[in-house]
């Protein structure tokens, strides 16, 4: 067992049992991005699968203060929980926001950005299924390219995924960072310096979806490893501007060999029916996303 | 000491939110309500008061602000108008649905397409089915007072008030307002109180999914599904209405000003039409009723200051003795009429109030609304139901309508 295993938090703030499907990125990232945040800290989420993780009223899984908000508004609730804390003289508490892809890339991006720009004290966490999963498999701005969903289901998905970090970046945040459930210190630790930094935190984590995806439960953290082996996911950090990869992604940049990206995309269901074509752009398209950031940890 | 002092609507608006001692201002600029969010600012940057302005990036995020702001425990404010209000949308039903007793200012102007920054009350009109608590101001006093009361009000019955009053007839208009003093105000509004408040130290899961029927929680006890909880919030709606005359009253005992719970009177003792209204357009039906009487005609006004929860009882006992009844509104319910007109009617409805009902659509998009023309109007109807039309159509005041309708 390596060493650092033994400095996480051993409370639990996810109880046993909850609404999330088997093998869901999300519920494994989550009991340890909990684990990290600890008691003095209160949660908002939109509409999401996050909503059903934390189960139907007058129950709930999660043992931490949670605020349901609307779709849209997941950065601006936050910023109330943050305005109305200081109010109080409770500014010692960690407001965080959890939302996935659809409610950060796509209709919460307006309120995330205000928020970031008014440097409101508070952690914000995309965690990044590519799709409007909850709904059951609708395209996003995330979604990759050569994916089908229930929006493609024809010709899949045309467009590339956006760029959200790079968007969060042009914030001039003092954290942003990328985390995968695969790597469960790598994340503790980043959500433990996030929780130490003032100003608005950006942090989105890789949220494999058996499900949506197609792929058994079983191998989500086999794929989760796929994704960062073949640079689909890149694990990294930016401090004030400063750009470092992290964990797997680091050994990959400093003496490593990217896989194809092939061997990720294989082995889900969702891009059965990508071209050819398709497959040499997301290999041109990750390789250049690759090579900006060996440029920039140089 | 009270002082009186020459102010804008959106001045008094301020004064009264400053002497409320709000915690959390979140607000989007949008015409007419935009020198309100500037007053605060000013009072909030100054350190006149001590709260926080989230200055957000839509009238969306300001009301979210207030949502969570007012969770966490802090008296909330925010103001909007027109679009701004039809963008907060979901937000007003998250609000009232959260039972959490933010208090806002309407300051009502026009819905587009096309564009008009000027006043009509179609904005705050179309969001009655929200849940929140709607009082509509006629002057300058009434709005720095409403204000001032609307904090107790939905402190007491943890639902969300609206303070709606016009746009530039009001928010732009000088008067005299009569500031309160600071004491008379603390003691008439105690601090707020959540009723639940979120917090580290009680863990809670505030507005998760709720289910059609009755759960039971971890203990075995059932609780509300999602059709009890709207129940809870249409009685205590229904139940709102007393506590805002009673609200009324004992600001009326402390600060000498009544300005009439949930709906005041002119002229009514023996009139014989009561022509009716909500805000400006009421204050200006006043002065019409003085030029009515100079020509013999018994007439009054019945101004409406609450309209939602409706005042059901109220106005059957108001309208009881009335002939003839004149429903004027600065909105529409398209297909159909005013919605004060249908929303009286029904009112109305299974009483011995049989009077013949007419609906002036007024003052729609800015257009003016002069008392000469409230009177003309009235003497024209007046003179219909002589003629035994008793149910005429919806009159558009002051506007042609013989001209194709494409």
């Amino acid at each position: 067992m390596p060493e650092n295993l033994f400095k996480v938090n051993k409370e639990e703030y996810m109880l046993p049992g909850n609404r999330a499907c088997q093998g869901c990125g999300l519920s494994l990232g989550y009991r340890y991005i909990l684990k990290a945040l600890r008691e003095n800290t209160i949660l908002t989420i939109p509409a999401s699968c996050l909503t059903v993780l934390h189960g139907l009223y007058p129950t709930t899984s999660v043992a931490l203060p949670c605020l349901n908000c609307t779709f849209a508004s997941t950065a601006a609730s936050a910023s109330g929980l943050v305005a109305g804390l200081n109010a109080l003289n409770r500014g010692d508490i960690t407001v965080v926001a959890v939302a996935g892809d659809g409610g950060t890339y796509d209709i919460g991006i307006q309120a995330l950005s205000g928020a970031a720009e008014r440097g409101t004290d508070f952690i914000f966490v995309c965690y990044d299924n590519e799709g409007y999963m909850n709904t059951g498999t609708q395209r996003s701005s995330a979604t990759p390219m050569g994916a089908l969903t229930t929006t493609t289901p024809i010709h899949t998905k045309q467009q590339n995924k956006k760029d959200m970090l790079k968007i969060m970046e042009a914030h001039d945040l003092p954290y942003i960072a990328t985390v995968s459930p695969a790597y469960p210190m790598d994340l503790y630790d980043k959500f433990v310096k996030a929780k130490r930094i003032k100003g608005t935190r950006y942090l989105q984590m890789s949220a494999p979806c058996p499900p949506g995806w197609g792929f058994p439960p079983k191998d989500m953290v086999k794929l989760s490893r796929l994704a960062i082996e073949t640079g689909m996911f890149v694990l990294y950090e930016v401090e004030n501007g400063r750009f470092s990869f992290t964990g797997r992604s680091k050994t990959l940049a400093e003496k490593g060999k990217r896989l194809p990206v092939i061997n990720y995309l294989e082995r889900q269901g969702r891009f059965r029916k990508m071209s050819l074509e398709q497959l040499s752009q997301i290999q041109r398209w990750v390789d250049g996303k690759w090579n900006e950031y060996v440029r920039r940890a140089e | 000491m009270s002082r009186t002092e020459i102010l804008t609507g959106n001045q008094a608006a301020a004064e009264g939110a400053k002497l409320c001692h709000i915690q959390v201002v979140s607000a989007y600029p949008i015409t007419p309500q935009t020198s309100l969010t500037e007053y605060l600012s000013q009072a909030i940057e100054s350190g006149e008061i001590k709260a926080e302005y989230v200055r957000v990036e839509s009238e969306h995020s300001a009301l979210s602000v207030c949502i969570a702001a007012s969770s966490v425990g802090a008296r909330a404010f925010t103001s909007t108008s027109s679009h701004g209000l039809l963008y907060m949308h979901e937000q007003l039903h998250w609000a009232a649905g959260s039972r959490l007793p933010i208090v806002m200012c309407c300051v009502n102007r026009g819905v587009g397409a096309p564009w008009s920054i000027f006043n009509d009350q179609q904005d705050s009109i179309s969001q009655r089915d929200t849940g929140w608590i709607q009082i509509y101001c006629r002057d300058n006093q009434e709005i720095i007072d409403t204000l001032i009361q609307a904090y107790r009000i939905a402190e007491i019955v943890k639902i969300p008030v609206m303070v709606c009053y016009d746009g530039f007839v009001l928010s732009h208009t000088m008067m005299p307002v009569e500031i309160p003093d600071a004491e008379t105000v603390d003691a008439f509004l105690p601090p707020y109180h959540a009723h639940t408040i979120l917090s580290p130290e009680d863990p809670r899961n505030i507005n998760p999914v709720t289910f059609p029927w009755r759960r039971a929680d971890q203990d075995g006890v059932m609780c509300d599904g999602y059709m009890e909880l709207r129940y809870k919030l249409q009685s205590a709606l229904e139940a709102a209405g007393e506590t805002i005359a009673a609200v009324g009253r004992d600001f009326a005992e402390r600060f000498g000003r009544d300005h009439g719970g949930l709906l005041w009177r002119y002229r009514t003792e023996d009139a014989d039409v009561i022509l009716t209204g909500m805000g400006s357009i009421a204050t200006e039906a006043t002065m019409a009723v003085d030029a009515l009487r100079e020509q013999g005609i018994a007439a009054g006004v019945v101004g409406l200051r609450v309209y939602r929860p409706f005042p059901k009882a109220a106005v059957r006992e108001a309208f009881r003795d009335a002939h003839a009844i004149l429903v004027m509104e600065k909105d529409i319910s398209y297909g159909y009429e005013g919605a004060l007109c249908s929303d009286l009617k029904a009112a109305f409805y299974g009483t011995e109030i049989s009077a013949p009902i007419h609906n002036v659509v007024a003052g729609l998009g800015g257009r003016d609304v002069k008392a000469r023309e409230l009177a003309e109007v009235t003497r024209e109807i007046l003179d219909r139901i002589a003629a035994g039309q008793p149910e005429g159509p919806t009159t558009w005041l002051n506007c042609r309508t013989d001209t194709p309708t494409e």
